[in-house]
């Protein structure tokens, strides 16, 4: 399990405050300006960011902006006393392995947090083993700590088809099933479940768990990077971690993206995160080799052509080498 | 008698929403809440029982929240239930707040005894009526 907090605190936590709540239900104003609540609230910096470094996944853009207005419309329907329900928000992305499932829940719980919706804004990731117990009467506790954690914040549950195993009658899994359920309907206003998992196997499972199925407004699908956007999140990783590519990298990286697609274990940006990690080594490496006198800073910034070409990929990837020496999964 | 012990016990007794409050205070300076339970309401019972473990990496008052409502669906009415915020902050490494938050509908008090001792001295002592009941029966 692992708990992350906002990066900075929201300007607005008034929201949320139930003296500020009070005073503005007493005057009811003549309107509302949509655009300075949009302004205010630090949404537009949320979304502003999300599309800075968030490259491609139109789609998943367009469903959070929905959320954030239907959010702020019912922010500006409670201040006219209008009737207001909280809106279910718990949901479920899916998606291949690297298309950002992740990093979206933790922009998304920023998201939130600054829109009054949960009032600390932080992600409990959690998997099954964080979840289930061993024995009888394990799982119950474990789960239900877990739920204490994420109160106020949201509860990211990474490859949530493991919790049903129905090829295991005994399987503890169903137990925090029911105990997420019953957190998902009862404590609607203090908790938002993200779940996330691969398309195909997160359909299999809310197949088999209709209410989980029910309790989800939101299912959001992260569709693959194309090409051309996962060389420019290779270049984006690539400044983040102060290096560059060489115009003759830059092709060349055009060129493994485009082959590494192709083979086995591909798993989108998180391939390319680890291709750069290691063109990095081979970099490094190279420096180190060529002892040619002092390096200056442009040396040792710059990816080269070769430390790009030097990746099994280009020679047929993964399967066709028949000796390992590099104990990687994907080089 | 009402007990008085612990911070605002001179006071009403908290809503659910006051002891929220207090709860979100503890947790925003960064103290773990732990519930605690007794029927033994004697000023120098200091050790009660524990509910549960102490409930470290919460974030929000609603998650400790949770507990005490676990806590007082089996002791609510038969016991005193009160909850401590520990400081875990080198230097300090001891309880901040000590809050009771549940009370039984009736405390009888304490009565005083008295015991004759060589050369006519007296010593004193108190003691809870309740206590003359055995454990798990003196609130019910």
């Amino acid at each position: 399990m692992t708990i992350s907090t906002p990066s900075n605190s929201p300007p607005t936590d008034a929201a949320s405050d139930p003296a500020i709540d009070l005073a503005v239900q007493d005057v009811v104003p003549e309107s509302v300006d949509l655009a300075e609540e949009f302004e205010s609230s630090g949404v537009r910096e949320v979304m502003e960011e999300l599309d800075k470094t968030l490259i491609g996944l139109a789609p998943v853009k367009q469903r959070i902006r929905e959320t954030a207005a239907l959010l702020l419309v019912d922010r500006a329907r409670k201040r006219f006393g209008l009737a207001h329900s909280v809106p279910t928000l718990h949901m479920s992305f899916t998606g291949n392995p690297g298309t950002g499932k992740t990093t979206v829940a933790l922009r998304m719980a920023d998201l939130l947090h600054r829109l009054g919706y949960v009032r600390k804004g932080h992600l409990v990731t959690v998997t099954r083993d964080d979840l289930v117990g061993q024995y009888i009467g394990h799982t119950a506790p474990k789960t239900k700590d877990m739920i204490k954690k994420a109160m106020g914040g949201v509860l990211f549950i990474d490859e949530a088809y493991y919790l049903y195993r129905p090829e295991n009658e005994r399987d503890y899994g169903q137990e925090a099933i029911e105990i997420l359920l019953q957190a998902m309907e009862n404590d609607r206003d203090d908790l938002v479940v993200i779940l996330a998992g691969y398309a195909d196997r997160m359909d299999r499972f809310f197949n088999s768990n209709p209410g989980f199925r029910s309790r989800v407004a939101h299912h959001i699908d992260f569709p693959d990077y194309s090409d051309a956007e996962l060389q420019q999140i290779s270049e984006l990783m690539v400044t983040e971690q102060n290096y560059e590519f060489s115009d003759k990298a830059l092709t060349a990286m055009a060129e493994y993206i485009n082959l590494r697609r192709k083979q086995s274990h591909f798993a989108n940006a998180r391939s390319i995160r680890n291709a750069i990690d290691r063109m990095r080594l081979r970099q490094a490496n190279r420096l180190f080799q060529a002892n040619a006198g002092p390096v200056g800073r442009k040396d040792l910034i710059t990816l080269e052509e070769g430390d790009v070409r030097a990746s099994r990929v280009f020679t047929g990837g993964l399967d066709s080498d028949a000796k390992p020496i590099l104990p990687s999964a994907e080089d | 008698m009402r007990i008085t012990q612990g911070t605002f016990s001179f006071l009403p007794d908290f809503t659910d929403e006051q002891i929220s409050a207090q709860v979100q205070y503890c947790l925003d300076n960064g103290w773990a809440l732990n519930f605690e339970y007794t029927d033994d309401p004697h000023p120098r019972n200091t050790y009660w029982e524990m509910w549960g473990i102490p409930l470290f990496d919460i974030a929000d008052a609603a998650g400790v929240m949770m507990e005490l409502a676990a806590c007082r669906k089996v002791h609510a009415g038969t016991n005193y239930i009160r909850m401590t915020a520990f400081d875990s902050s080198h230097g300090w490494e001891s309880i901040r707040l000590s809050m009771i938050t549940d009370r039984p509908a009736h405390e009888p008090g304490f009565m005083v005894e008295r015991q004759e001792q060589a050369g006519r001295r007296i010593a004193y002592t108190t003691r809870a009526y309740v206590t003359t009941r055995p454990a798990g029966e003196r609130y019910t």
